[in-house]
C-alpha cells in the first residue's frame, strides 16, 4: 500500500495565478474571469458558447484539471451551465455559459471530456436542451417505454404535483443493442434481481458466448426528482430530501448540502461543529467501507468472511446510533453546525467501538490476503487502467484503485481537514483487489481521524444562527464514502430554494462502470459490481 | 484456511435471542416518538409545528404521533425545549389504516416463508436494514424466513420506497408473479405514506396507492429487528401493536 504523492509536487503544482495567465494568453478574447464566488475560485464568463469545447479541453488535458460536474439552471429569461471543474489545490473553476432561453442546442463537450457524457443526457432529458455531437441522447431519466418525448419536468413550467395523465406502456419498446451481430444476444439483469438485494439497477450484457462484450446499465428506476421536489422549499425542508435520498451516505451529502446554505449565508460551522462533522463524516467512511467489504466477500460467495465483516459494519451501525440517536445518522447536520452536542463520555465510548472496528477489519485483511480462492475471484478482474480512468474521471475508492488520487478532503478541504494528518491511499492496478486495498486502507485512515478529532475538541457551542434570507446561489463539496459529491444551491429573496443539483459519485462512476465489466466472463460481474460498491439510489437522486 | 475455522469458533454465538427474549444491546434502534402528555397547550403545539411532515398531531395538552409519517429527523426531541417522548423499542408492525383483521398468513407457513423484496425508489436505508437480516446478528433462517431468488415461490412481497415511476411496472409484474397466497408488506415510511418524497409525478406516495398493502413496518429505516418483527406478525407469530389511538387520530 503506498500513500500516494499529490498529482503534481509542489513546485509543479500549477497555482491559481499561473492559471490565469495562462487563459489570459490563450482565451483572452472569449472570456471574462471573475474571482472568487459561490464557493468558486474563479468563474470563467463565456462570452461565445463556441470555445466551450476548446476551453474545457484546456481545463480538463493541458492543466490536468479533475471535472466536477454540470449543473444546468433555468432563470428567469436565460439559461445558465456552469461546468465545473476542480484545480486540486486552489479550488474549484466554474465555466459559465449564459444563453437565452429560446436556446434549444448547445456544444457537447463530450469529445473533450468524456465524464460529461450523462450529465449532458441528464440534462437534454429534464431541460429539453440538445447537446450538438453528443452521440447518445434520449432514454436516460426519463425511460422511453413510459415517458414521452417532449416532457421536460425540470423546466420551470412543469409543475410538480400534475396529476398522473394515463400513460399506456410502449410494448414495442427495446433497448438499442450495441453489438447486434448475428449470434449475439443481451442478457438482461434487473431492476428486480435474482436472489441478492441489490438497488434498483438494470443491465443489458451482450454477448456471442462467455464474455461480457457490451454492459449497458439503465438507471434512474428510483428516480424520485428530488431536484424538482425541493424547487419552492425551504432549506430546512430540503435538507430531510439531502439527507434521504442517499441513506447510506447520508451525512457526506447532507454535509455538502449544509455547506452551500451556510456560504450563501455566510456564515461558519463554530470550531467544535467542524471537528465534530469530520469526526461523523469519518464513522461514516468506516461503516460504509465495513459494509462495501462485507458485500465484495459476499459476491465471491464467501460465507465466513461475509458473515465477520457484516457483524463488523452491524456494529458500527450501533455505534452510531449510540452516538447520535439514529443508525444512518440521520438529523444531525443542520445549516450552521449541529443539532446537537456530544459529552466526552459518548465520544471515548465510540473510540472503542472504533478501535474495535478497526482490529477486526485488520484481521480480516491479513485473513483475506492468504485465502487464494477469494483472490482468484478478484484479482485482475474488472481492471481499470490509469488512463482510462483519467479518461472517465473516476472519483472515490475507485479512482484511487486506479491511481487517480484525488481526495475532496486533501484537493479542497473543507469542514477544517487541512488540519489534519492522513493519508490517501491509492493503488495502480485499478483491478478488484486493488479496489479491496483501498477500501481496508481508508477505514484504517477514517479511524485515525477520528482518533485525531477527539484529540482536538475543545468546549464550545456546535451551532451559529444561520437565520435571514439573503439570495443567492452557492457550490457545497464533501469527500462521500463513494467519492466526490457536490451540491448546488441557489436561494430566492424569500429564503426559499430555487434550484438544488447534486451530483453524486455514484453518478460520476457508474457511467465509468462498463469498462470494468467489458471483456469479462458472465460470472465475473457480480464479483466486479460489488468492488465498484455503487449506489443506485445516489445516482438517481 | 483453517484459520477461518478457528476464527469462527472462537466468535462464539452472537445471534440474537429475539423473539425469544428482548434485544439488550445498545445501538439496535433509533427508538421512535411516541404521544406524549405536555404539561401546556402550548408545549403541545410546538411539538406539532417542529414536525416537517405532519406526524405529530396537537390535541389540548397531548401531542399524538403517526409513526407511519415519521422520518426519524429528531427535531421533536433536539430542537424545542420540550420534548416528545421516545420510546427505544422496535415492536412497530402495524395493519394499514382502516383494516381491523390481520392478513395473517395460514399455519403452514409459520416456519417457512419465503420473502421477494423489492426496492421501489427505495434510499438505500431500508434496503439495507433488510439486508441486515441475513447477518449472524439477526439471522432470520433459524426462524425459517428466506429470501427468494423468483416471485414464482415467494410468499410474502417485501416493499421498500414510495414507488417512483419508473419502478411502479417492475413492481406489479413482480406481484403478479407470485402465488395466490401472497401478502404485501410496506417497509419504512416512504412505503407507508411517501415519506419526505410524498406525491408527485414521480412518485406514487406509498405502495398503497399500487397495491393492497396487507401490513406495515413504520421507521425510517425501521431496524432490522423491526423487521424481524413484521415478519413474525406475517407468519402470525408475533401480534400487532395496539394501533388505534393512531387510527382514530388519522380518521
Amino acid at each position: 500500500m503506498t500513500a500516494c504523492s499529490s498529482p503534481t509536487d509542489e513546485n509543479e503544482q500549477i497555482g491559481l495565478s499561473d492559471l490565469t495567465a495562462a487563459l489570459g494568453e490563450r482565451f483572452r478574447s472569449e472570456v471574462s474571469p471573475i474571482q472568487a464566488e459561490r464557493g468558486y475560485v474563479l468563474t470563467l464568463s463565456l462570452i461565445q458558447p463556441g470555445s466551450l469545447p476548446s476551453l474545457c479541453r484546456f481545463l480538463f488535458w493541458d492543466l490536468g484539471c479533475q471535472f466536477g460536474g454540470m449543473i444546468a439552471e433555468e432563470l428567469s429569461g436565460y439559461w445558465q451551465l456552469h461546468y465545473t471543474f476542480l484545480l486540486p489545490g486552489s479550488g474549484w473553476i466554474d465555466v459559465l455559459l449564459s444563453l437565452p432561453i429560446e436556446t434549444t442546442t448547445v456544444p457537447s463537450i463530450v469529445a473533450e471530456v468524456n465524464a460529461v457524457d450523462w450529465h449532458e443526457r441528464e440534462v437534454e432529458d429534464l431541460f429539453g436542451i440538445r447537446f450538438e455531437k453528443h452521440p447518445r441522447l434520449g432514454d436516460f431519466v426519463l425511460h422511453d417505454q413510459i415517458w414521452h418525448e417532449g416532457i421536460e419536468p425540470m423546466r420551470k413550467s412543469f409543475p410538480v404535483n400534475r396529476p398522473q395523465l394515463e400513460r399506456k406502456l410502449d410494448l414495442e419498446w427495446q433497448p438499442s443493442l450495441i453489438v447486434g451481430d448475428p449470434g449475439s444476444f443481451a442478457m438482461p439483469v434487473g431492476p428486480v434481481y435474482a436472489g441478492g438485494l441489490g438497488e434498483s439497477v438494470h443491465f443489458l450484457l451482450e454477448t456471442v458466448g462467455e464474455d461480457v462484450i457490451r454492459a449497458v446499465p439503465r438507471l434512474f428506476y428510483n428516480y424520485r426528482a428530488v431536484e424538482k421536489l425541493a424547487e419552492g422549499r425551504s432549506v430546512s425542508d430540503v435538507l430531510l430530501l439531502a439527507e434521504r435520498f442517499a441513506a447510506t451516505s447520508a451525512f457526506a451529502h447532507s454535509l455538502a448540502f449544509c455547506q452551500a446554505a451556510e456560504k450563501i449565508h455566510t456564515v461558519e460551522a463554530p470550531p467544535r461543529a467542524a471537528i465534530l462533522r469530520v469526526l461523523i463524516c469519518e464513522l461514516e467512511r468506516l461503516r460504509h467501507h465495513a459494509g462495501a467489504i462485507a458485500a465484495i466477500c459476499e459476491s465471491t460467495a464467501f460465507g465466513v468472511s461475509t458473515a465477520h465483516a457484516s457483524i463488523i459494519e452491524e456494529e458500527l451501525l450501533r455505534a452510531s446510533c449510540v452516538l447520535t440517536g439514529h443508525r444512518y445518522l440521520f438529523g444531525l447536520n443542520i445549516p450552521g453546525g449541529l443539532s446537537r452536542d456530544f459529552e466526552s463520555g459518548e465520544c471515548e465510548r465510540l473510540l472503542l467501538s472504533v478501535d474495535k472496528a478497526g482490529k477486526d477489519l485488520r484481521i480480516l485483511e491479513s485473513r483475506l490476503r492468504y485465502s487464494s480462492s477469494f483472490l482468484d475471484r478478484l484479482e485482475d478482474v474488472g481492471v481499470i487502467g490509469i488512463d482510462s480512468a483519467r479518461y472517465l474521471n473516476l472519483v472515490g475508492p475507485i479512482g484511487r484503485a486506479s491511481a487517480q488520487h484525488c481526495d475532496l478532503r486533501k484537493a479542497c478541504p473543507y469542514s477544517g481537514y487541512e488540519g489534519y494528518a492522513f493519508d490517501v491511499p491509492c493503488e495502480k492496478e485499478g483491478d478488484g483487489y486493488a479496489r479491496l486495498r483501498v477500501l481496508f486502507a481508508e477505514a484504517t485512515q477514517s479511524a485515525r481521524l477520528i482518533h485525531q478529532a477527539i484529540d482536538a475538541l475543545k468546549p464550545g457551542a456546535v451551532r451559529v444562527p444561520c437565520d435571514g434570507s439573503p439570495a443567492g446561489a452557492a457550490l457545497g463539496w464533501a469527500e462521500a464514502p463513494r467519492g466526490a459529491a457536490l451540491h448546488w444551491l441557489r436561494l430566492d429573496e424569500k429564503g426559499l430554494v430555487e434550484r438544488y443539483h447534486a451530483i453524486t459519485p455514484s453518478f460520476s462512476n457508474w457511467h465509468g462502470f462498463h469498462e470494468a465489466a467489458e471483456d469479462f466472463a458472465f460470472q465475473d460481474f457480480p464479483i466486479i459490481l460489488a468492488t465498484f460498491g455503487l449506489s443506485a439510489t445516489e445516482c438517481d437522486r | 484456511m483453517s484459520f477461518w475455522f478457528w476464527h469462527g469458533l472462537r466468535s462464539g454465538i452472537q445471534t440474537t435471542h429475539y423473539p425469544r427474549r428482548a434485544e439488550a444491546a445498545l445501538g439496535v434502534s433509533p427508538g421512535c416518538p411516541i404521544n406524549t402528555e405536555f404539561k401546556s397547550d402550548d408545549e403541545a403545539q410546538a411539538a406539532a409545528a417542529i414536525c416537517p411532515v405532519d406526524a405529530i398531531i396537537a390535541h389540548g395538552k397531548s401531542a399524538f404521533v403517526d409513526l407511519g409519517k415519521c422520518v426519524h429527523c429528531q427535531r421533536c426531541r433536539l430542537s424545542i425545549p420540550s420534548p416528545m417522548h421516545w420510546d427505544a423499542g422496535y415492536e412497530w408492525s402495524r395493519l394499514p389504516a382502516g383494516q381491523t383483521e390481520s392478513m395473517t398468513l395460514p399455519s403452514a407457513f409459520s416456519r417457512s416463508m419465503h420473502v421477494m423484496v423489492v426496492d421501489a425508489g427505495d434510499c438505500g436505508a431500508c434496503l439495507h436494514e433488510v439486508k441486515q437480516l441475513n447477518n449472524p446478528l439477526y439471522n432470520m433462517h433459524r426462524l425459517g424466513f428466506f429470501f427468494t431468488a423468483t416471485p414464482r415461490t415467494a410468499d410474502l412481497l417485501l416493499v421498500v420506497g414510495p414507488v417512483s415511476e419508473n419502478m411502479r411496472g417492475p413492481l406489479l409484474k413482480t406481484w403478479e408473479a407470485m402465488p395466490t397466497t401472497r401478502r404485501v408488506m410496506a417497509v419504512g415510511s416512504c412505503a407507508i405514506t411517501g415519506g419526505v418524497f410524498g406525491h408527485s409525478f414521480m412518485c406514487a406516495g406509498g405502495v398503497g396507492s399500487v397495491l393492497s398493502v396487507d401490513f406495515e413496518v413504520p421507521g425510517n429505516p425501521p431496524p432490522p429487528l423491526a423487521i424481524l418483527h413484521g415478519l413474525l406478525v406475517v407468519t402470525g407469530r408475533k401480534s400487532v401493536v395496539n394501533t388505534e389511538l393512531v387510527s382514530e387520530r388519522r380518521s
